[in-house]
């Protein structure tokens, strides 16, 4: 048992489940490691097991699918083949001089106490996290995320109040809308700034997908049952309320990406859920030295980083969704497989989840040259509106950074500001800077993924756990 | 009128108490702290250090650190990942957390 190959796989969402499922088929040893209490990632977040609830389906879109994975990974546990574990946080992992890989990880929830593992190989399957771009206001409590609004309802059936406006670019918007509606919330608009006419410049990339254009008609008839209505081209210009969101401002956009002069409305609400896309998690492949493209992992065709042993799947190698996860994630597994047991791959094994790959990164593509913040969102930046949450850096502070001290990288303006040196590492801010800073966001090569207590750092590589 | 419980037919075990800042409040078996004081209906339980403003959850996930909290004295816990237990004392987080 031993002597068979192991695989650590990180993450148990799309990517890591079909990553564990295909590798745990072809004699690969798999422990899958996994923050969360159960499996799903983000976008299956199950509700916690002790809410007993019993349909938890009514909050989520292709279930059949997540059914499948589930019932995958049970019988893998079951019969020995993975050891699924939960409420593990990954902080780093390190390649050993004498080959193969150390996965340092705390046990939570308290995230003090430390385990350590070792792994012939790793799937990267860490996903992703939200971009917001601040305005005036998203500081107020009652502004989230557009996925944290969907998180705190799937994963613990909470709602943050009964009036939701929703808003930002991207297609989480519509699940993060309609979802809200069916769980009673009342939503008055879904902003989006996107443009809808661009769509039918899109229009071959977009009709390759006819399932997508299919999900996308379900979410237009869901808007309109639930009497959301939608307001495209506009977007949150301020969000009002002294300890609370108690309303947002709302204008049209002009051609050029600009609010419109005249064209603000107020609407009250007591929750915002507010987003402007996603960004992969890519912590842990900066620290082992993995070759990043812009912001994302780069792999080749066997979601090989060019790290050996290491491997990439799922939103972590670029954005594009549970279903590019899961073929990107099954390729992984079988490629990681085969190269574990010491046997050349061949990709016509994983043909299918080649082609299925190939077509979702083009209609991702597409899209997200549909969906775009507006062109000039850091104008709405406001000289005091705080733009890095964790150590209250305003707007006006990056600016003078930016044109008096001539800050020219997010990293200078970081010594200068403190904007991206608090508790979350600049993960939430660091877009924002970047855009008033006038430079691309580029990977900020933290050393460790999270928050790590300085005696498990001083004790790390003492012991091992096999 | 609908709820997410409901919509999802939860059927927890009863519910048991927490105190917020010394009042009582009702929490559900498997409820973080967020998900108990927002139905509470509660949105802020931490105060920023520099100017004092309220916070509360904003990305939901454990990512962006802006729902501190202090639970049983320990200051600087994520409300949306730490799961509540009966008799659990929430405090509203002034500043640090900590006494300076």
């Amino acid at each position: 048992m031993t002597d068979r190959p192991h695989l650590a796989v990180l993450g148990a969402g799309p990517a890591g489940l079909a990553a564990t499922a295909a590798a745990a088929s072809h004699g690969v040893r798999v422990t899958l490691l996994d923050a969360a209490t159960r499996a799903g990632g983000q976008f299956y977040r199950q509700p916690a097991a002790e809410l007993r609830a019993r349909r938890p389906q009514a909050l989520h879109h292709q279930w059949r699918t997540w059914e499948r994975l589930r019932d995958g990974l049970r019988a893998y546990v079951t019969v020995g083949a993975v050891r699924h574990l939960t409420d593990h946080h990954v902080w780093c992992v390190e390649r050993r001089p004498s080959g193969g890989l150390t996965v340092h990880a705390l046990l939570g929830p308290e995230q003090e106490d430390p385990v350590e593992m070792r792994a012939d190989a790793v799937v990267l399957a860490t996903g992703g996290y939200e971009k917001v771009l601040p305005f005036p206001g998203w500081t107020l409590p009652g502004v989230v995320t557009a996925g944290g609004a969907q998180a705190m309802l799937k994963g613990t059936l909470a709602l943050s109040g009964r009036t939701a406006v929703v808003a930002g670019t991207g297609p989480l918007l519509l699940p993060v809308a309609t979802g809200l509606a069916a769980a009673g919330v009342e939503v008055p608009a879904l902003v989006e700034s996107a443009d809808p006419k661009a769509f039918v410049h899109r229009t071959r990339a977009l009709a390759a997908q006819p399932g997508k254009v299919a999900e996308g008609a379900r979410y237009a008839a869901q808007l309109l049952r639930h009497r959301v209505r939608l307001l495209a081209r506009h977007t949150v210009v301020e969000a009002h309320g002294t300890d609370r969101v108690e309303a947002v401002t709302v204008a049209a956009l002009d051609a050029d990406g600009r609010v419109r002069p005249g064209t603000s409305r107020r609407i009250p609400c007591d929750t915002l859920a507010v987003g402007h896309g996603m960004l992969p998690h890519t912590d842990l492949a900066e620290t082992l030295g993995c070759r990043l493209d812009g912001t994302d992992v780069h792999v080749d065709d066997e979601q090989r980083t060019d790290v050996p042993g290491v491997w990439a799947a799922g939103e972590t190698t670029g954005i594009g969704g549970a279903a590019l996860s899961l073929a990107e994630g099954h390729i992984a597994g079988r490629s990681a497989a085969a190269r574990l047991h010491g046997t050349e791959p061949d990709p016509r094994a994983w043909a299918a989840a080649a082609k299925s790959r190939t077509r979702l990164r083009e209609f991702f593509a597409a899209l997200g040259t549909v969906y775009a913040p507006p062109a000039h969102w850091t104008e709405q930046i406001t000289d005091d509106t705080v733009v890095c949450r964790c150590e209250e850096v305003t707007g006006g502070t990056v600016r003078e950074a930016v044109a008096e001290l001539g800050a020219g990288d997010v990293r200078t303006v970081k010594l200068l500001t403190r904007a991206g040196m608090g508790w979350c590492q600049g993960r939430v801010c660091g877009p924002a800077v970047a855009g008033l800073t006038g430079c691309g966001l580029t990977p900020s090569r933290r050393p460790f993924a999270r928050p790590v207590p300085l005696g498990v750092l001083a004790r790390a590589g003492e012991h091992e756990d096999q | 009128m609908s709820s997410p419980l409901h919509l999802a037919q939860a059927e927890p075990g009863p519910a048991f108490r927490v105190t917020l800042d010394g009042r009582e409040i009702e929490a559900l078996p498997g409820q973080t702290v967020a998900a108990a004081l927002w139905t509470a209906g509660v949105t802020s339980w931490r105060t920023t250090r520099d100017a004092g403003r309220p916070r509360g959850v904003f990305c939901g996930i454990g990512v962006c650190f802006d729902c501190l909290v202090t639970v049983n004295d320990r200051p600087n816990q994520r409300a949306c990942l730490l799961p509540l237990h009966p008799g659990d004392v929430i405090r509203t987080q002034e500043g640090t957390g900590h006494d300076d």
